[in-house]
């Protein structure tokens, strides 16, 4: 590991503590990091940190709903446990986990020395730790966490204690460091490629991130506003929400789902990015229709603007908005099912191993559609009637969140792992830990979609007995889920952070393509400082 | 490993034999859900019946896009594996199997968007109806007034019944009512074959009423009114449950729907107008403390004991009522003040929906129960003028 070395020419005053020798040691080399690859590091563990703390409120939930009665908790305490675990896993662990991972993968992707604002970069994560200390710690507020369910919808939340402020400030937070990654992400991709890596020669995990930045930086300011105003509502004597005072709630709705709805794009399409890369690596075969899935990609994260009402089918919409947002809706699947198409034609006539990163991709494409399929039944406005509100809807959202995006990032931590760590993760424990999580995974979320259409409503503490079996059911498989990920965390990651385990040669996957297999591993400290010289494809460096 | 799956499987075996000796002896409940039930509630309406139907549909194209897929999926991860030798070919393009895989799905999406178009068109016409009711929603019941139609004035509140709150409290066990948390104090009561037109609004935060036989859900906004319909085909008890998150009870205010012939639902109408003209109370009355303080009792256990709790000590965020200062305090208007425009943003609603009478009765006992032995007594009166 050498020196910060400056290729483009900065003077050397700009870089104060770290242009002296070696990488720097101790807390120094994470509270001032700048360097891509460390920052990845610390989001990705930062995203665990908060998955594990998400997923120990998800087993609350699910250890009060093990019975019917109350026997753990109130029902108040319940519902802050379901509105923490969905903030904390959508804003907390999801949205940085890939963020993690557009940080280590893009510039070794497309051979640039490191992110385009590398102090920048350091600041969006930095920014994240008070704001998460501040959303987990509204536990200990007066009054408790916030309890108007992650949806945050008015005007409940004009009833909450002080918890809802802190919360509010938290997201707010955590929002300007989205939108900062989301800038860097764009200016790093559109500036700094390696001469000859033309946009239609990009990987796709790289086009996917460049699609999402684009969606992240339309949103967040809309629910910066959002809940700005709700803010000003609670305390400024704004009336926005409150109809008492002439306003809106579900205007409220409107501009939250504007930005909610392309925000379940901005969770999804860096994981179908993951699993393009993937799955070619170990079909050994190249990805079907590039550029179809670059289409698709950007037509999803269009359509994705226009349909943000088919969450709301039961505020009671005119029957002209119930029939757009349905049609819209419907025409999503159209670009998502081309990319299941391409992904399983890629495996066609490939030639296929399954170590663990293709497990778990093939896994993803197998559940994700699944999930995909009930999207399009809810989609239906009439169904919707019936299933609106319900573990329906929370069975849906797990499927495309849970058996979509987490099961990407575990393919790609699994595939990406050897070049981080210099060192191979032990193939028998992946494999148990894709199996396990696989069943247990089904075993907890699929019985919800039963639940779901016998009426049974989300965010409730205690439920008719009917429901006992179901619920009963998919408490034994959640708390099988959780530990799964425990045993991926100290018996794959962890060993794989000491060094142990086999020494992983520069190329683990024979037949995977791209720039992140042209450095040694694990990945120096400093990669491509001078622009490399790549073959037609830009999938090769010809010279350094 | 073998030894790993051995115990896996010991697991799996007695989860199954736990399951098949489920330890609750409840039954179905008809017009609410079944034991572990799989699929929509039977339909009790017309549009009910229209959404199973789509749902089948639906559920079938889906499966059959999901085996095709999947099937060949599956035959490729079994004949192109590098284990059995397959080589990889080295085609990954092809504009006509693009092109195709564009158009199939979109023409399969129009398909599917017809029979539905027609079911909202359907769902959405609450002209020409025969009955007008409107619930609204509160922090934690639903209010129903007949507003057109046969009964038209008739109006009431229904509230779970607050046993199936207490049991719900104390861990719901040993109970095995098929009813549970779906027993209210006063159903609706709608004839059959009438279209009835719900008319939903709130008091105080969204809620949403549905009942799912019926095929309706519309979320019930404070401070805007919205509609729907239904026309149930037969009698019976139908059962819902608030459908959006509307603050800690929210899982305790369910929805009864009793469906009766027409003959009974004039009898109900006729009744409820007698009891409606007795209940009538005069405000200027002046009351006893004694029979204030009794039918206080009961608009407490209605209305106030599921957050202040029987003992008065209020849980965690809520305020005591026993010995708190506001109930000891001889200014009366104080603690009326407090019922009727809530405090605390709420957390303690405005309960100006009660009557007078009702609202001095429970103050009253407040102020004469628990520790708290003042002797003092609100009359209606009072209350009235503090409106």
């Amino acid at each position: 590991m050498s020196a910060v070395l400056d290729p483009h020419g900065h003077t050397a005053g700009d870089h104060g503590h770290d242009d002296h020798h070696g990488a720097p040691h101790g807390w120094r080399r994470w509270v001032y990091a700048t360097n891509h690859k460390d920052i990845g590091t610390l989001y990705l563990l930062f995203a665990f940190a908060m998955l594990m703390i998400g997923g120990v409120l998800a087993l609350l939930i699910r250890a009060e709903l093990f019975q019917p009665g109350l026997q753990l908790v109130n029902p108040e305490l319940f519902n802050q446990f379901t509105t923490m675990h969905g903030l904390i896993m959508v804003f907390g662990a999801i949205m940085p986990a890939f963020v993690g991972f557009a940080n280590w993968m893009i510039p070794l992707q497309i051979g640039a020395s490191d992110m385009a604002f590398a102090r920048m970069n350091n600041f969006s994560f930095w920014l994240m730790i008070p704001a998460a200390a501040m959303l987990a710690g509204s536990f200990f507020m007066p009054g408790g966490a916030p309890a108007a369910g992650w949806t945050l919808y008015a005007p409940l939340t004009l009833q909450m204690g002080p918890s809802m402020d802190a919360a509010i400030f938290a997201l707010h937070i955590l929002g300007a460091s989205s939108i900062m990654g989301s800038i860097n992400i764009i200016v790093t991709i559109l500036n700094m490629r390696a001469p000859g890596m033309t946009m239609m020669k990009m990987p796709m995990f790289v086009w996917t991130w460049l699609i999402t930045a684009y969606l992240l930086i339309a949103v967040m300011p809309v629910l910066a506003g959002v809940i700005t105003m709700t803010l000003t509502d609670r305390h400024f004597g704004t009336t926005f929400f409150n109809p008492a005072g002439g306003g809106d709630p579900v205007m409220f709705q409107h501009i939250f789902w504007f930005f909610g709805h392309p925000e379940v794009y901005i969770m999804i399409l860096p994981a179908f990015g993951i699993i393009s890369q993937i799955v070619p690596a170990f079909s050994r075969k190249r990805l079907f229709g590039y550029a179809s899935m670059v289409y698709a990609t950007s037509s999803i994260a269009i359509l994705s603007f226009i349909v943000w009402a088919h969450h709301m089918y039961t505020t009671g919409m005119p029957v002209t908005g119930q029939l757009f947002f349905m049609y819209a809706t419907m025409l999503i699947s159209v670009p998502t099912g081309v990319k299941v198409f391409n992904w399983i034609a890629t495996m066609w006539k490939g030639s296929m191993t399954f170590e663990t990163p293709m497990l778990f991709a093939v896994g993803f494409i197998f559940v994700f559609t699944m999930g995909g399929f009930t999207g399009l039944i809810l989609a239906m406005a009439p169904i919707d009637l019936q299933l609106q509100d319900g573990y329906y809807v929370v069975a849906h959202f797990h499927y495309v969140l849970v058996a979509g995006s987490l099961f990407t990032m575990f393919a790609g931590y699994y595939y990406w792992s050897p070049k981080w760590t210099g060192v191979m993760y032990n193939e028998t424990r992946g494999k148990i830990h894709f199996w396990w999580t696989l069943i247990s995974f089904n075993v907890t979320f699929f019985p919800m979609h039963f639940l779901g259409l016998a009426g049974m409503p989300r965010r409730y503490a205690d439920y008719p007995m009917q429901f006992a079996d179901f619920n009963a059911l998919a408490s034994v498989g959640a708390f099988a889920f959780g530990f799964a990920q425990v045993y991926f965390f100290l018996f794959v990651v962890l060993p794989t952070m000491r060094g142990k385990g086999e020494p992983a040669p520069q190329r683990p996957w024979d037949a995977a393509e791209g720039l992140e297999w042209e450095v040694p591993s694990p990945a120096p400290f400093h990669t491509f400082e001078t622009p490399p010289k790549l073959d037609a494809t830009a999938t090769k460096v010809l010279a350094f | 490993m073998n030894k790993l799956f051995g115990k896996l499987n010991a697991a799996a075996l007695m989860l199954g034999a736990w399951l098949a000796s489920s330890a609750w002896a409840v039954n179905d409940l008809p017009g609410g859900p079944a034991v572990r039930q799989l699929n929509l509630h039977p339909a009790a309406t017309k549009i009910a019946e229209e959404q199973a139907w789509l749902h089948w549909f639906m559920l079938i194209i889906c499966t059959v896009i999901f085996v095709v897929v999947f099937g060949v999926m599956f035959y490729s991860i079994w004949k192109h594996r590098r284990s059995v030798g397959h080589k990889p070919a080295t085609f990954h393009e092809s504009v006509k199997v693009e092109i195709a895989w564009t158009i199939v799905p979109f023409v399969i999406v129009i398909l599917m968007a017809l029979p539905a178009t027609k079911a909202v068109v359907a769902s959405k016409d609450t002209s020409n109806a025969d009955l007008t009711i409107k619930a609204t929603g509160y922090q934690w019941k639903w209010g129903y007034d007949y507003i057109k139609g046969e009964g038209e004035g008739i109006g009431f509140v229904s509230t779970l019944d607050n046993e199936h709150r207490e049991m719900s409290n104390n861990g719901a066990k040993g109970v095995d009512i098929d009813n549970y948390l779906l027993k209210v104090d006063n159903p609706l009561v709608v004839p059959v074959d009438k279209k009835v037109r719900i008319i939903t609004t709130a008091n105080d935060v969204i809620h949403a009423f549905a009942v799912p036989a019926f095929g309706i859900k519309q979320d019930a906004i404070p401070g805007f009114v919205r509609d729907t319909w239904f026309r149930a085909e037969r009698t019976g008890d139908f059962y819902g449950q608030c459908q959006e998150l509307c603050g800690k009870e929210h899982a305790y205010m369910p929805i009864h729907v009793k469906v009766v012939s027409a003959p009974d639902y004039a009898i109900w109408v006729q009744d409820q107008q007698k009891k409606m003209a007795a209940k009538l109370d005069d405000p200027s009355k002046v009351w006893a403390l004694d029979d204030l303080v009794k039918r206080g009792e009961k608009v407490y256990a209605a209305n106030c004991v599921a957050c202040h709790q029987p003992t008065g000590k209020g849980a965690g965020p809520i305020k005591a009522l026993d010995g708190a200062a506001v109930v000891l305090d001889a200014d009366n208007t104080k603690q009326i003040r407090i019922l009727l425009n809530g405090q605390n943003n709420g957390s303690m609603p405005a309960w100006k929906q009660l009557s007078d009478t009702d609202l001095a009765a429970v103050i009253s006992y407040t102020k004469n129960n628990w520790s708290n032995k003042t002797g003092q007594l609100v009359q209606p009166a009072e209350v009235k003028a503090a409106r």
